[in-house]
């Protein structure tokens, strides 16, 4: 299934995998901040931060094309504002924009592609996110599993009745047909969530998930949260500097 | 002898005003295996969700004992393992270790018990070597094998089981039959699948809207309410 991906990455073996989740965490909050903030010479910051994570993408034996095009995602939602910025007359605002949220989103991504969530949100937890809010996460991305299993049922479905969804959006008469599809599939996604929860509560879930891996915060990790600080605070004085 | 599941006149109506059960007495002792067999929208799986506290209607259910009631809840879906009959919906965990973990995990196991126990599980099952493949990757039979696991992690006394052998090819069957006999633990079986109920139960229920419509051993419930295929395949080989 193509939801799967990503928690495939997340099994990995290498170094980066089996860093504690904390430290990634933080890494990754340094870096979201040190980027956000970045004002100088930002195409020259923007191609050091790029080259760093490609390299921890090689590093992680992450597979560095499916990585690079899935942080693409966000780019059709910055790009508008993008669009704005060059219509005003500022380019440069224009390409910090869409540079920020693409190496913010392929910084979060790697993280999420070297961690298994549970850890992940075990990680949080213990870093003192609300437990809530992290069930919520939780459920959320469980759901979107279901509602991405369902889709694809219903999709293979509607194509052996030798019907799609793209033709019936091109045609207006039809259009009521994908709205049906839609509601369908909450309706059957809402069902099959239901049929998970029940499941959980069956087997004592009392709304903590708990996990097996209890790893502790080792040397290691915080060789790695001093090593990231360094690499990220250190290019972005020595490119100011510099350039 | 004390019964393990002592259920008395149970009633239970949903939302939109179905009446799912509608006044059940039933008891299972131990060592026993009963089969629940009955129409699509009798109550069978209804019946089935009250005996973990997953649906709490109005009249008594008491499992080892106790009342299912808010207070008991914990201890209740410790003795009872429900395992449903889609076991994509029982397996949410991103291993099938970890799945199985789940509910030791939650009953209060350490991290090490919880490992040891489903390793244990899995072993049991015949999937140890499964136990770091995602669910998602798992065959039909292999999942419902986890799935039980995930129920046996528990050390239940008592097994419900909907439509176990549903979505299993016939070697998978036999196979899941060949492993639910050998297990000890007393057993309600929720299915359509007589073949199933004659290889496992000792005795059977009829459900008719929400009712006991009758019981006995499976031979004869089949008998008193048709409920094979004989009489499909005598039309077939008339046909012939």
């Amino acid at each position: 299934m193509h939801h799967v991906v990503l928690d495939r990455w997340s099994r990995g073996e290498s170094a980066l995998h089996r860093r504690d989740a904390r430290a990634k965490t933080i890494a990754v909050l340094v870096f979201l901040i040190v980027l956000a903030t970045a004002r100088r010479s930002f195409l020259t910051l923007s191609a050091c931060y790029l080259g760093i994570l490609v390299a921890v993408i090689i590093a992680a034996g992450l597979p560095l094309m499916g990585v690079l095009k899935r942080a693409a995602v966000v780019l059709p939602f910055t790009a508008v504002f993008a669009a704005i910025s060059l219509a005003a007359g500022e380019p440069m605002r224009a390409a910090a924009l869409v540079g920020k949220s693409y190496l913010s989103a392929l910084a979060v991504l790697i993280l999420v592609s070297s961690t298994p969530l549970p850890q992940l949100l075990g990680g949080l937890e213990r870093m003192g996110v609300p437990r809530y809010l992290l069930m919520v996460a939780q459920f959320l991305y469980r759901y979107l599993f279901v509602i991405s299993e369902e889709a694809q049922h219903m999709r293979a479905a509607l194509q052996a009745k030798s019907g799609s969804l793209r033709n019936n959006l091109r045609n207006r008469e039809k259009f009521g047909a994908p709205a049906g599809v839609l509601s369908v599939l909450f309706a059957r996604s809402y069902a099959h969530a239901e049929g998970v929860h029940q499941a959980m509560q069956a087997r004592g879930f009392r709304g903590h998930f708990l996990t097996l891996s209890g790893r502790s915060f080792a040397r290691a990790d915080a060789v790695f949260v001093a090593a990231a600080l360094i690499l990220i605070v250190g290019t972005r004085a020595v490119v100011e500097v510099l350039v | 002898m004390q019964p393990l599941v002592d259920v008395r006149d149970l009633h239970y109506r949903y939302d939109d005003g179905t009446v799912a059960l509608d006044g059940v007495d039933f008891q299972l002792f131990p060592g026993e295996t009963v089969a629940v067999f009955g129409a699509n929208g009798s109550g069978k799986t209804t019946f089935a969700l009250h005996l973990n506290g997953l649906l709490m209607g109005e009249g008594s259910v008491t499992v080892c004992g106790m009342p299912v009631r808010h207070d008991t809840l914990a201890q209740v879906r410790q003795k009872v393992g429900l395992v449903f009959q889609d076991s994509d919906n029982q397996l949410f965990m991103p291993t099938a270790l970890e799945d199985v973990a789940f509910g030791p995990l939650n009953l209060g196991l350490d991290r090490e018990a919880a490992q040891t126990r489903a390793r244990e599980s899995l072993a049991a099952v015949g999937m140890a070597h499964a136990s770091a493949k995602a669910p998602y990757h798992l065959s039909a039979g292999e999942k419902k094998r986890v799935a039980i696991a995930g129920i046996l992690a528990m050390s239940p006394e008592i097994l419900v089981l909907d439509e176990p052998t549903t979505f299993l090819d016939p070697p998978g069957q036999n196979a899941l039959l060949e492993l639910l006999d050998q297990l000890p633990q007393a057993k309600i079986l929720v299915t359509h699948d007589v073949d199933c109920a004659r290889a496992l139960a000792s005795r059977a229920i009829f459900f008719d809207k929400g009712k006991i419509a009758g019981e006995g051993p499976v031979e004869e419930v089949v008998a008193r309410f048709h409920w094979d295929r004989i009489a499909l395949s005598r039309t077939a080989s008339s046909r012939r």
